[in-house]
Parts: structure tokens; C-alpha cells; sequence
């Protein structure tokens, strides 16, 4: 898509039809795509990738802290997952771990947005990849579980792994970069890569960012030699983390 | 002279002893007081407003401690033990400096009052030993009181509470701090029967609004009023407009060209105050000036960031005759002797007829003695507000904004903070909200709508009713549902959120590739806004406390900077102070430009550039909007003169690209002034209005703040700032503690996330009706902009030009200074993505 030359602001519906057009990147041999909505295409398997979904964070919140914020989250999460579902019709989903907030989260989630996972799910493979906040996922919850699962040259793993692997594929660490133009500086969530390696974005609703230039990410990649493809709007917005900031 | 017979005579003969007698004024607010009423005292600067204030409270502790001679001397000296006085200004810093300026007579008089201060700085042993044994008078801001009226004792604390003193109380009233005050004082009231109120204030243009904030409103319609004591205004100051031998520039708000101007009245001054509209000018005037200083002047600067040691020095300096100019902002203020200022420049636009009379009534050190001051205004559209300004000056007009409502986030911070003390019942609580002016008109349904915010978030899905934070009890009131949340209320109540500051050290310089950790202990150089320090990365230059600063790095809250000779620094561009042009001088201006025999006292530079615009396309009229086109380096412009602020524009801007894109115009980008608005864009919009595909009447149609505001709202920043704001005050998320995060994998929870979740999923929700009526007031000033397409509804005048107009000049020279507003982030994105593959390619 050619990117939008007017100043003007464009407003769009927020779950548009997503346009199944990503940004190619090879990997490990294999070619996949990013999408801009944070989600992992990977068309010779006809398997679609989220992280972190972080599935009722608010109401695990609510409870914990007392902060209430909106019960809408697993809502808005599930929806783009389905409207993504819909246009890539993927035979396999994998869902790269953190997929609920915590182990009650599954237990306890409402009917209606169990509902919505279940239809989604019919028809196609669904495998969890467990997560630090989900190491167990309610059985009456449909789908596979794996710490980790390799297909073809790719690895598929919540937390990235010690010693530089070729094809590994993870989430865990919620990606974010920042840039600066003519005096804003904008952040964004983000895909970030070395060649070998590629961290997804978060795509729960209500999931925050780490900047790429945290010390976090130092053990992922070698300093300051990798790209991240910021999520924009029908497109992603490639930099080499020389020209990110800092937070 | 006033009659000073009702005063105990330790007061008569101090006040003898100082060659001072009683003002007038200060004895009519003392016997309005002593007689059991609020009184509101409305005095200019120099007047001893603030003894006026403590007078009588003062007298009435001495009184009581003569009772109570039978007591042991050491009980004496420290106090009663009891609080009887509540003393409350905006600034912290002001709250110790009348706490050093009271403790002088009350030694000499040798009352036995204990006096002290409490803010967030006071250690907590301290603030505890103050819960327990208070002193007679509590110098301190409303965010301690509420603080202290959340403690389940406050009932006792409170119980013989006899004065609260409002100092400032025309600045207090005007922001969320005076929500909470108000809230904060309905308590008071309940708690402590026999309180009275005095307000201090500056003049304003609605004396009866603080009036009426200050006592208790009957539930009937009746407006209950404090008594009001007027010091008499001292002689008629005299203004004038610098008369520049220099080209008056025709955009900026430096003033660079007067520079030499500025210096040689300085020169010929005694003292001079210097005021300018931000932080970041001060820096750039003080610096400019010390450029030009041959005769190396003590020209010193003083400004809210600074740091309160420099701030003193600089006062202290000030005190004593030592300096010979200071470049201040609106910080700089009263309760301080500020030795013998016999003028004051004012540099740029002065904003606010009454903005302008308090300042220079800062050099009105005697009241009987005119002040003089000096305006200066930093380009051509600026003198013209100048000379209205320097009119209504003359007439005593004021145009200070009328009494706000109160919001809902801070009523929702205060039922919290009422929860936190005891159980509360509802009913009863509203009666007592609605007996402040601020909250009087709330209703019922959206008083309950709010307790029900803070006990469940008040959604329409009721998830969380098992986790509420506010749970019946058996007799029908609402009790907290676990202690957890009364700490959780005391670590993040407050609602000064912009304030968000980080400290600035001073260390010694790393080297490039250095690894050496960054030096401890370098000096304390003042605070600055933490958005600002976010901007920058390690090796930026900026100017700060008069001197070019390399940002060095961040550790916990504190930025670490070094002294740099760089020649191009990067200006501190903090917001500090940028009030919007008051309607009252706009309309004035308008008046102004439209009619010619008013531009008799303009100068000549002004009068020959307005001149030429009447000749070359045609004069904004007083009550019509002005359009002009031209084409200018192959692009198409639309320039308007609404006049009315750059916040107003910015959102009209906005709304006209819209609509102008969907004309098929294809609109390209906008830039905002204070006074004007320019779009461009590759169509001939002059053409498209001549031929009727475009109407200017539907273009300026007010109904754009329906559907197209609302659509742009939904995307925009202001609105998801402005959403930040109302969370963290109401307490739906926890306030970021600069500097106190954790570590690593800490991620605060984005509020521009949460907002997203809500505009769609419950867009009538209650924090977002708070946020709507702040945007509409606020940032977005979107009343304003209502009013302003009424006022010029099918009364628009289009000026089809070949070629730039003289009045157009200002704002097209604006373009590209400074970033084009409502350029999406997606498509800055974009270009900077595109620079690089551009770079990839060389």
C-alpha cells in the first residue's frame, strides 16, 4: 500500500477488514509474512501467529489491584483475532503463550468470550504455547498445549532462549520502538529481528510495550544489530535500531 | 487612618514599634471576621494582603493563649496543641516564605504560636507528630488537606479548626486544585461548625464567584455571599509601548530585536522585573541579555523550574538593592519584599488585561506611587493586543475567566478520600458536595453514577461488583472493603499531573565512549517537566538556569546534565506558562484592526502594514470572518482571521482539513498563530469558492462539532492526554511516580489503551463525560470555537488575491518552524521510514 502522503488524519473503523498483504521476511529458509496488525503469517503452512494475549488482564487487575479498568479488553482482543481469522482463514493458529492473564484467567472467563474462542477455533488446529503467565491453561478450554513445538525450520517458544537459534520465533517481551521526526516522537509497538530470530509484538488489547533498547533485549540481540517493523496503519515502518531512541 | 481601637495592644504598639500603622482595608476585613463571617479581601501587590489575612487569627490565638498563662511555660511556647489556623496558597514555596515572614512579628509581639509548614516534601515523622500534636497554624496546599482529612482522626484533628486562609485564591479557583479545595472545605465545614473563610485575592472581574466559593450554598437557589472588603487601588499605573527604532519582526515571540532597547531602560532603572510568558523565553532573553551585558549589569533570572536554592539567592539578591534586572516568569510572586522596583517590562503579549495589571502592579512597591512599566511586543499582531491591553489597563477592565464546575474525576479522588476516613452515607455526602459553589448544580443520578465509579468502575457490565472497593454496610452507608485501598487513595491522590518534573543535577562531563558511571552529588540546578527530558537523548544541548546544558543521562528521578559550549543548543520548549489570548483583548483587537481612526496611536511601522493591507485585499471586519486565497509557489492557500487563540485554531484547523478532503480539495497540511489560521493544499480552493463547488458558509457551518469533532476526538491525542489526566485523578489507573518504576520488565498500563477499549466498547461512560467537558474547556477549548462559529455563522467575507496579503504574512511565515499540527503520526512515520531507504539506496 502506498503510504498515505496527506498531512491529513485519517479515521479509520478500528477493525477494518484486515487487508492480507504483509511484509515479506525470510527466515531460517522460510518465508513469512508480518502483518500489520501484529499477527504472524506464514502462508506455506497457512498458519497464523499471535503472542501475548493477555485475555482478561483487566478483570485479573480488577481483582488483584482494585483497579477497574474497563472489563472490555478479552472483547476487543478476541474480535481482531476473529476479523484476522476471517480474512487469512488460517488450518493452523498458534497462540505464542501469555495467551491468558493468569491461570485463573482460563478458569474463569466469561461464557460469552469463551464462546467466541470456541467458533473461532472450529475447523482449524489451535495450539497454546504456554507462557509465564499461563503455565496451565483450564482443560475445558479447546487446543493443544506445548512449551514448545518446532515445524519445519521454524521453533515456536514463548520466551526466547539462551544462544543464538536460527528460527526462532517468540513473544514474552512486548516489543516497542520510538522514533523521532521533526521534533514528536512516536512509539510504537513492533517486530523485531536479527535474521534469526523474531520477537511478535503483543496483541492483547490492553498490553503495554518494552522499548527495543532495553537492557532486556540486549541478551536477545546483539546490540544495536537488528530492525524492528513498527505497526502502522495498512503498513509497517521498517528501522535498523540505529536510528530508534531510547526510552 | 484606620480605626485601630478594636486591636489588643501587644499589636498596636508592634505595629508602632515599626513605624507602621494598620491600613484600612486590613482593619475592615479584621472587624468583618471578628464578627463571625467568610470574608473574601480583594487588594492589589504591595497592599499587606497577606498580614490583612492573619490578623485575625492572630489576635484570636493571642487572646486564647492570655487564658491560658496558668500553664507551664513549655506548653506555652509550643503551642495549644490544638489547630486553629489553615493557611493555603498555590505554592508550596510561598507557603515558607510567609511562614519566615510571620514567625518575625510573632516573636516581637511574643505571642506563643506554633507555626509550621506541611507539603510532600515534609519527612513523615514530622507529618505524623503533626497528626498527633498539631501546631496552631498550618501553613500548606489543598492536596495536604485532603491528605490528612482521608485519616480516620481527621474528626479530632479538625474539631477546633477556627480559620482557613485562601491565599491567591483568584489562581487557586481556576484549575482541578480548586475542585478539590472546594470539595475539601465542604468537610472542613462539617467537621469544624465554626469555621470561617478568608479569601485573598488579586483583582478579578467576578468578585461574587469567590464569594460565594467561600461559604456554604443553601440548597434553595439562593447565592450565599462571603462579606468582601476592597483595599482601595492604589494610583493609576503608567504603560507604555516601547517605541522601536528597530523593524518590529512580523512573526516569533522572541523579542531579540528590542534587546538593546530592553538594556538601555534597564540601565536607566533602579530595579527592573522583566516578565516574559514562558520558561523557555526567560532562558533565551536572559541569555541574549547577558550577550549584550558590556557594563556586566547583575541581570539575574527567576523561574518556577529553578531550584529553590537558586530561587532564594536570587531573592535574597533582589531584598537587598543588589541587582539591577531580573527575567522572570508569572512564578515569581508576591509575600516577598522585593525592594525598590521601579519598572517592569513586559516582553510579548501580555494574554489578559488582568494578567497585566498583576504584574505590573509588582513594581507598585508603595501603592500610592504610579507604577511604570514598558511593554514590549515581539511581533506586528502583537502590538496591536498591546495597545488593547494597554487600554483596558487604563479603563480597570479585567477579563479573569468566571467560576469552573467542578469535575468529575475529582469529585470521584474526594468520595475515596471521604471512604478512607469512615463509612459515608451517600445522601448525606451529596448534600454536602452540593454545598459548594464549584459542585451546587451536580445531580443525584450522576453523584451515585460516580460513587458507583469508585466502587466498581461503573461499567454497564457488571464484572466486577465481587471486587468492589466500596461495600454496604448494615445501616445503608458504603465502607471501604479493604485497608489496602486507603493506601493505595494516599499514594496517588492529587491533581496536579503535568507537574510531572524531574530534577536537574549538574556532574562533570563523559567522555564519548566512557563507561564510567555518571558522578553523584554535582549541584542542584531545578526541575524540569518529565515529558521535556523524555525527548531527549544523551549528548542534546539545551538551555536551563541560564546556561547551555548536555543531558548527560537519567537516574531515578534525577537527569544528569554538564556544562556545554555549544553554540546551537536545543531550547527548553516546556509549556510553562502559555495562557491563550483572553477573549476580552481578541475582541478588543478585531475592534482595533477594523476601524482606522483607532490606529492613531499605533506605530507607524504597524499602521503602514495595516494600511497596506486594506489597500491590497481588505480589513477584517469587528463582526465578520475574513477569508483569504492565493496561490503561492505552486499551492493553493486559505487564510482566516478568527482571533481566537492558537488551541481554538488548532482544532478548527483540524475540522476544516476534513471537511476541505472531502470537497475533493485535497488540503496538504495547516499552522496555527494566536491570531490566524493558514491551509494549503494542491486545488484552487479560491477558485472552487468563486465557481460555488465550495461554500464557505458550509464550510464554517457549526455543525462540524458534531459528527466531524466527534470522529476526530476519537483519534486524538489531546483527547487520550486529556483522558490521562481524568484516570489518574479519578484513581482508575495508579500514577507513575517518575523515576520509582521498577525496573526492566515494568510496564505501566497505557492509557491510550485503555481509552481505545472504552470509546468503543462504552462511550457514555462517566470518565469519559469528564474527559469531553475538560477537552471542551481545556485543551480543546471547543466552547470557545462554538461560540466563535455562532458569532460569524453566514457572515463571511472571501478576499480572492493573485498574490501573498500583508496580513497573511505572519502565519505563512510559521510554516516549517514548527511541527504542522495534525500531520498523523502515521505519516511522519512514513517519511522517516522513507529517509532511510532513501539513505539505503545513496
Amino acid at each position: 500500500m502506498k503510504p498515505n502522503s496527506s498531512l491529513h488524519h485519517k479515521v479509520e473503523p478500528r477493525y477494518r477488514q484486515p487487508i492480507p498483504v504483509c511484509h515479506d521476511l525470510s527466515l531460517a529458509r522460510e518465508l513469512v509474512g508480518l502483518h500489520d496488525s501484529g499477527a504472524l503469517w506464514w502462508p506455506d503452512e497457512k498458519t497464523l501467529v499471535v503472542s501475548d494475549l493477555h485475555l482478561e488482564k483487566a478483570a485479573s487487575i480488577a481483582k488483584r489491584k482494585g483497579l477497574m479498568l474497563p472489563p472490555y479488553d478479552s472483547a476487543v482482543t478476541l474480535e481482531k483475532l476473529a476479523s484476522l481469522i476471517d480474512s487469512f482463514n488460517p488450518r493452523r493458529v498458534i497462540c505464542l503463550g501469555d495467551s491468558f492473564h493468569d491461570i485463573e484467567s482460563s478458569r474463569n472467563m466469561p461464557a460469552a468470550y469463551l464462546a467466541m474462542l470456541t467458533t473461532m477455533q472450529l475447523g482449524r488446529e489451535w495450539i497454546w504455547i504456554t507462557g509465564n503467565h499461563d503455565p496451565e491453561i483450564a482443560e475445558h478450554v479447546w487446543g493443544e498445549r506445548y512449551d514448545e513445538l518446532s515445524i519445519n525450520s521454524l521453533s515456536f517458544r514463548h520466551e526466547p532462549k539462551e544462544g543464538a537459534e536460527r528460527g526462532e520465533i517468540c513473544g514474552h517481551l512486548h516489543p516497542a520502538a520510538k522514533v523521532r521526526r521533526i521534533g514528536r516522537t512516536i512509539r510504537r509497538a513492533c517486530f523485531a529481528t536479527d535474521g534469526k530470530r523474531l520477537v511478535l509484538p503483543a496483541f492483547g488489547a490492553l498490553t503495554g510495550g518494552l522499548n527495543v533498547m532495553d537492557k532486556a533485549f540486549s541478551e536477545v540481540f546483539d546490540a544495536r544489530r537488528f530492525s524492528v517493523y513498527m505497526l502502522g496503519n495498512g503498513r509497517l515502518f521498517p528501522f535498523t535500531a540505529a536510528k530508534l531512541l531510547n526510552e | 487612618m484606620a480605626d485601630t481601637s478594636h486591636l489588643p495592644a501587644a499589636f498596636n504598639s508592634w505595629f508602632e514599634s515599626r513605624g507602621w500603622a494598620p491600613r484600612t482595608h486590613q482593619m475592615e476585613l479584621f472587624a468583618k471576621v471578628s464578627a463571625g463571617n467568610s470574608a473574601l479581601l480583594i487588594a492589589p501587590t504591595g497592599g499587606g494582603k497577606t498580614l490583612a489575612g492573619f490578623l485575625p487569627s492572630l489576635v484570636d490565638l493571642s487572646l486564647r493563649n492570655v487564658g491560658d498563662t496558668s500553664k507551664s511555660n513549655k506548653q506555652a511556647t509550643s503551642g495549644s496543641g490544638r489547630l486553629h489556623t489553615l493557611y493555603m496558597s498555590p505554592l508550596k514555596a510561598l507557603a515558607s516564605d510567609i511562614h519566615r515572614n510571620l514567625e518575625v512579628p510573632i516573636e516581637e509581639m511574643g505571642l506563643s504560636i506554633k507555626l509550621e509548614t506541611r507539603s510532600g516534601d515534609t519527612p513523615s515523622h514530622k507529618k505524623q507528630r503533626q497528626k498527633r500534636i498539631p501546631p496552631d497554624i498550618l501553613l500548606t496546599t489543598p492536596e495536604q488537606i485532603s491528605l490528612l482529612l482521608s485519616d480516620a482522626n481527621c474528626e479530632r484533628l479538625f474539631a477546633d479548626l477556627q480559620f482557613v486562609i485562601l491565599d491567591e485564591l483568584h489562581e487557586l479557583v481556576t484549575s482541578k486544585r480548586g475542585d478539590l479545595l472546594a470539595l475539601a472545605l465542604t468537610r472542613l465545614r462539617k467537621l469544624a461548625p465554626n469555621l470561617r473563610c478568608i479569601g485573598l485575592s488579586a483583582t478579578i472581574a467576578h468578585p461574587d464567584d469567590l464569594r460565594a466559593y467561600l461559604v456554604a450554598q443553601p440548597l434553595s437557589q439562593k447565592v450565599e455571599l462571603a462579606a468582601l472588603v476592597q483595599a482601595k487601588g492604589g494610583a493609576k499605573p503608567h504603560i507604555t509601548i516601547l517605541e522601536t527604532q528597530e523593524r518590529l519582526p512580523w512573526s516569533g515571540h522572541s523579542c531579540i530585536y528590542a534587546l538593546p532597547e530592553i538594556y538601555e531602560e534597564i540601565k536607566a532603572h533602579q530595579t527592573t522585573l522583566v516578565f516574559v510568558n514562558t520558561r523557555s523565553q526567560a532562558e533565551r532573553l536572559f541569555q541574549e541579555l547577558w550577550r549584550i551585558n558590556d557594563e556586566t549589569l547583575p541581570i539575574a533570572i527567576h523561574h518556577g523550574s529553578l531550584d529553590v536554592s537558586q530561587r532564594r539567592k536570587v531573592e535574597a539578591h533582589m531584598a537587598a538593592g543588589k541587582l539591577k534586572a531580573v527575567v522572570c516568569t508569572s512564578s515569581l510572586d508576591l509575600g516577598i519584599d522585593w525592594g525598590d522596583i521601579d519598572l517592569v517590562i513586559n516582553v510579548g503579549a501580555p494574554k489578559g488585561a488582568s494578567r497585566l495589571a498583576q504584574r505590573i502592579g509588582r513594581a507598585n512597591h508603595r501603592m500610592n506611587e504610579a507604577s511604570k512599566a514598558i511593554l514590549v511586543p515581539s511581533n506586528r499582531f502583537e502590538v496591536l493586543e498591546c495597545q488593547v491591553a494597554l487600554e483596558a489597563s487604563e479603563a480597570g477592565q479585567q477579563d479573569t475567566p468566571p467560576l469552573r464546575d467542578g469535575g468529575l474525576d475529582v469529585l470521584a479522588q474526594h468520595i475515596m478520600c471521604v471512604a478512607c476516613a469512615a463509612p459515608f452515607a451517600p445522601d448525606q455526602l451529596y448534600e454536602e458536595v452540593i454545598s459548594s459553589q464549584t459542585y451546587r448544580y451536580l445531580e443525584y443520578e450522576l453523584f451515585l453514577k460516580t460513587v458507583e465509579f469508585v466502587a466498581t468502575g461503573g461499567y454497564t457490565l457488571k464484572t466486577y461488583e465481587k471486587y468492589a472497593k466500596l461495600r454496604p454496610t448494615k445501616d445503608g452507608r458504603l465502607r471501604l472493603s479493604h485497608p489496602q485501598f486507603a493506601q493505595q487513595y494516599r499514594l496517588n491522590s492529587g491533581t496536579i499531573l503535568d507537574a510531572a518534573t524531574l530534577k536537574v543535577r549538574q556532574v562533570k562531563p563523559r567522555g564519548a565512549n566512557s563507561r564510567r558511571p555518571l558522578g553523584f552529588g554535582g549541584k542542584m540546578l531545578g526541575e524540569i517537566e518529565e515529558w521535556f527530558i523524555e525527548q531527549l537523548v544523551v549528548g542534546d544541548t539545551f538551555i536551563f538556569a541560564g546556561q547551555t546544558l548536555r543531558f548527560e543521562g537519567l537516574k531515578e528521578s534525577e537527569a544528569y546534565v554538564s556544562r556545554s559550549s555549544s553554540s546551537d543548543p536545543k531550547i527548553p520548549t516546556y509549556q510553562g506558562g502559555k495562557f491563550p489570548l483572553s477573549t476580552y483583548l481578541a475582541d478588543g483587537v478585531r475592534s482595533l484592526i477594523s476601524d482606522p481612526h483607532t490606529w492613531s496611536d499605533l506605530p507607524g511601522q504597524v499602521h503602514e502594514w495595516l494600511t497596506m493591507q486594506r489597500n491590497k485585499s481588505q480589513l477584517p471586519e469587528y463582526d465578520r470572518l475574513l477569508v483569504e486565497t492565493f496561490p503561492r509557489n505552486e499551492k493553493h492557500y486559505l487564510v482566516c482571521y478568527p482571533f481566537e487563540g492558537r488551541l481554538v485554531h488548532q482544532t478548527l484547523g483540524m475540522l476544516l482539513t476534513r471537511r476541505l478532503e472531502r470537497a475533493g480539495l485535497h488540503p496538504l497540511g495547516f499552522v496555527a498563530t494566536e491570531y490566524s489560521l493558514a491551509l494549503w493544499g494542491l486545488r484552487d480552493m479560491g477558485l472552487a469558492i468563486q465557481r460555488g463547488t465550495l461554500r464557505l458558509d458550509e464550510l464554517f457551518e457549526e455543525d462540524m462539532l458534531g459528527d466531524d469533532l466527534e470522529a476526530w476526538l476519537a483519534e486524538s491525542s489531546l483527547m487520550k492526554r486529556t483522558f490521562r489526566n481524568c484516570a489518574m485523578i479519578s484513581g482508575l489507573v495508579e500514577r507513575r511516580h517518575p523515576g520509582k518504576e521498577k525496573t526492566g520488565r515494568q510496564i505501566t498500563i497505557n492509557t491510550d489503551l485503555i481509552y481505545n477499549v472504552l470509546h468503543e466498547h462504552e462511550p457514555d461512560h462517566l470518565l469519559l463525560q469528564a474527559t469531553w467537558t475538560d477537552a471542551a474547556t481545556g485543551l480543546l477549548d471547543i466552547s470557545r470555537l462554538g461560540h466563535f462559529l455562532t458569532r460569524i455563522d453566514k457572515r463571511i467575507t472571501h478576499s480572492a488575491l493573485s498574490q501573498v496579503s500583508p496580513l497573511s504574512v505572519p502565519v505563512l511565515l510559521e510554516i516549517g518552524k514548527e511541527p504542522i499540527f495534525g500531520s498523523a503520526s502515521d505519516a511522519l512515520l512514513a517519511d522517516a521510514a522513507d529517509d532511510l531507504i532513501l539513505e539505503a539506496q545513496l
